[in-house]
């Protein structure tokens, strides 16, 4: 098994689980679930330099080196995904404390039980499913 | 074109001025404190005073900055500066041609009026409004000057963490319930804009857009699937920020729940995805890209008429006058896509046209909105019979100015940018179904605006008092500065759809614009790709003609 292989298929697993998680009716899973995504996008970028061993990302010689702009582009997108996820999770709990309820949809936690715990509590007729 | 009393310093680093002036008044906002009231007050707080100065003579300022950017772009002037003199498609480039001038004045037209109505009370509300705002701005006009992809995603952050603080301005439940989805919603846009990035990178090695522009037609058929798919990623992402159906649903919910001022500000912020799509899908997948050209015209042109007729439904059935606004603006932004969708000169000059139009339109209606809505008592801005309002003449001649605009009622510049989408989309496969829409859409959107209308202004119930108190003139100027401007545009129509004509026409013009952005040596020499330097085993065999330079 190549070592592409075994990578496309971790950042597309990586994806599908944080598309799951994005898809939960509570803030917290949906915060879980944007940090997954943002790392197999990182790691994504990353490859996009190709896959490289032994390959440092300077030019020293005629020796390979691997492509230093996936590897610089990947830092930005690590800082600015770092700061937002900080953000969303203190809108997260703004929202908590001033709606009473962390379903992203603000519904009263009473509203729960009367609602069947289905597993994709995304939809608007679903309840939080916790 | 500039005059001559521009220092030549000024013109020469103004591409990167646009961004530090509003990068700078942040700052220095920041450092200057907050008043440190809650949601309630700080009115004459000395802090709040001076963040207002300083605001608005940064957003004065900045206008000027933008005029003498339109000045010497009219001219037929490329400005291309690189940032730290690193030569182009490696180093950071900010561009200013025409169409990057005009949306540069368009955002500092709205901002202006837009921090005067803030500075009204509104700012009060919240903390670092002041700062945001610039913010927002810095985002703004980056998005607008920068010559290459990834920047573009940088900027596009930078303006979106910023609205998403001034979306929940002013706080309360709705907001934060309403700002959280907005939030989640853009951080998976960001991230699909970020594989987009990145499968066109792989293709292509470089993110420059000039750059992009020469690669793009180079890569062959059998890959040419990988950068189309990239193409259409990126469709996703900036037709999702220019509320593209069936992609929009999320505007109207986060623009009536944001404050007015706020909303007013986001008007600008759909037409940056409107920007991208035709930066990066009008030109670099444009007519001359080879075996990608026209990667997205079959699919753009019918979700732009779709999200007409979705934005001028949702209209006819909303239930409070922001959300009508809101989804008006939704409808505009189809009818600008359907002019980007006609892939040509004209389409575009056109779309220009009834871009700058509708944003300045649009702005004004939202702060409108909230006019009207604080003088109807507890009914606020629903739309069902409640109390008169104070000034019934002065705010319904607004109601009318604006509706007739957004219409599309001659002699507003509504009808003359309508007239001139429908001239150039009269030869094309589609002239029926274009001419229909964009037709029935100006009608529905008078019949929305008409019954909102007669249902604010004129079903008012007697029996309750009415409230006296009219609005600030310091409210009301800041609206009509945004009305009497698209009256402007009406009387100033012939030099405008000439700069828009011309615009479209420097767009089209990849040649000239790497010229600029590259070089002349820019223009044959080969992108770097050091991956391909040995042919390693496993790697992929990237056969992109760009490969052959591999230092």
């Amino acid at each position: 098994m190549s070592m592409e292989f075994l990578v496309a298929t971790g950042i597309g697993w990586i994806v599908a689980c944080g598309i799951y998680l994005l898809l939960r009716g509570r803030t917290f899973t949906v915060v879980l679930g944007l940090t997954l995504l943002g790392y197999a996008v990182n790691v994504f970028i990353f490859a996009m330099g190709r896959l490289w061993a032994g390959a440092p990302p300077i030019v020293i010689g005629d020796g390979p080196f691997a492509d230093p702009l996936p590897q610089a582009l990947v830092l930005t997108a690590i800082v600015i995904g770092f700061a937002t996820t900080g953000f969303v999770i203190e809108l997260a709990l703004r929202s908590r404390h001033d709606n009473g309820s962390d379903h992203v949809d603000a519904r009263p936690d009473a509203a729960q039980g009367a609602q069947g715990a289905g597993p994709a509590a995304a939809g608007p007729g679903t309840g939080g499913g916790q | 074109m500039v005059p001559a009393l521009v220092p030549a310093a000024l013109t020469q680093h103004l591409p990167v001025l646009v961004v530090l002036l509003p990068a700078f008044t942040a700052i220095a906002l920041l450092l200057l404190g907050d008043h440190g009231g809650d949601a309630h007050g700080g009115h004459a707080h000395p802090r709040l005073q001076w963040a207002r100065r300083i605001g608005l003579a940064s957003v004065l300022l900045g206008l000027l900055l933008a005029a003498v950017a339109v000045a010497q772009a009219a001219g037929g002037v490329l400005a291309a500066y690189r940032v730290g003199d690193w030569p182009a498609p490696y180093g950071i480039v900010l561009v200013v041609d025409r169409l990057s001038a005009m949306m540069l004045l368009l955002t500092s037209l709205v901002a202006v009026p837009v921090l005067w109505y803030a500075s009204g009370g509104w700012d009060a509300h919240g903390r670092y409004f002041h700062a945001m705002f610039q913010f927002q701005l810095m985002g703004l006009n980056g998005a607008f000057v920068t010559g290459d992809l990834f920047n573009l995603f940088v900027f596009f952050e930078v303006l979106l963490i910023a609205s998403y603080v001034l979306m929940v301005h002013g706080q309360g439940g709705q907001r934060f319930k309403v700002g959280l989805h907005y939030v989640v919603l853009n951080l998976c846009a960001s991230a699909l804009f970020l594989v987009g990035v990145s499968l066109l990178y792989a293709r292509t090695g470089t993110l420059n857009l000039a750059d992009l522009a020469l690669r793009v037609p180079m890569v062959a058929a059998p890959d040419a699937a990988v950068v189309k798919a990239a193409a259409l990623v990126l469709l996703v992402v900036f037709g999702f920020k220019a509320a593209l159906a069936p992609l929009s649903l999320w505007l109207p919910a986060t623009y009536a729940a944001a404050a007015a001022p706020v909303a007013a500000l986001f008007a600008i912020m759909t037409k940056v995805g409107v920007y991208a799509i035709v930066r990066v899908h009008g030109v670099v997948f444009g007519p001359e890209a080879g075996a990608s050209a026209f990667t997205v015209e079959p699919v753009l042109l019918p979700l732009a008429l779709l999200t007409c007729g979705v934005g001028v439904l949702g209209a006819m059935a909303a239930h409070t006058l922001e959300r009508l606004v809101a989804w008006l603006t939704v409808a505009s932004v189809g009818t600008i896509l359907v002019g980007v969708g006609l892939f040509g000169s004209a389409g575009w000059a056109a779309s220009l046209y009834y871009l700058a139009n509708s944003t300045l339109v649009v702005a004004g209606l939202f702060l409108l909105a909230e006019l009207v809505a604080s003088q109807r008592g507890d009914a606020a801005d629903r739309l069902e019979p409640a109390v008169p309002v104070a000034q019934p003449v002065l705010l319904g001649s607004m109601m009318l100015l604006a509706a007739a605009s957004a219409a599309g009622l001659p002699p507003l510049p509504g009808f003359i940018g309508k007239l001139l989408m429908l001239e150039a989309a009269s030869a094309h496969a589609w002239q029926a179904a274009i001419w229909t829409t964009l037709l029935g859409v100006g009608f529905l959107t008078l019949v929305g605006l008409a019954r909102a209308g007669s249902l604010l202004f004129w079903h008012v119930r007697d029996d309750a008092p009415g409230s006296t108190a009219g609005a600030s003139p310091k409210l009301v100027s800041a609206t009509l500065a945004l009305l009497a401007a698209t009256v402007a545009m009406s009387v100033w129509a012939a030099p405008i759809q000439r700069y828009t004509a011309r615009a479209a026409a420097q767009l089209l013009d990849r040649e000239a614009y790497a010229r600029a952005v590259l070089g002349e040596a820019g223009l044959g020499a080969q992108t770097t790709r050091p991956y391909r330097f040995p042919p390693a085993p496993g790697s992929a065999s990237g056969a992109a003609p760009a490969g052959e330079g591999g230092k």
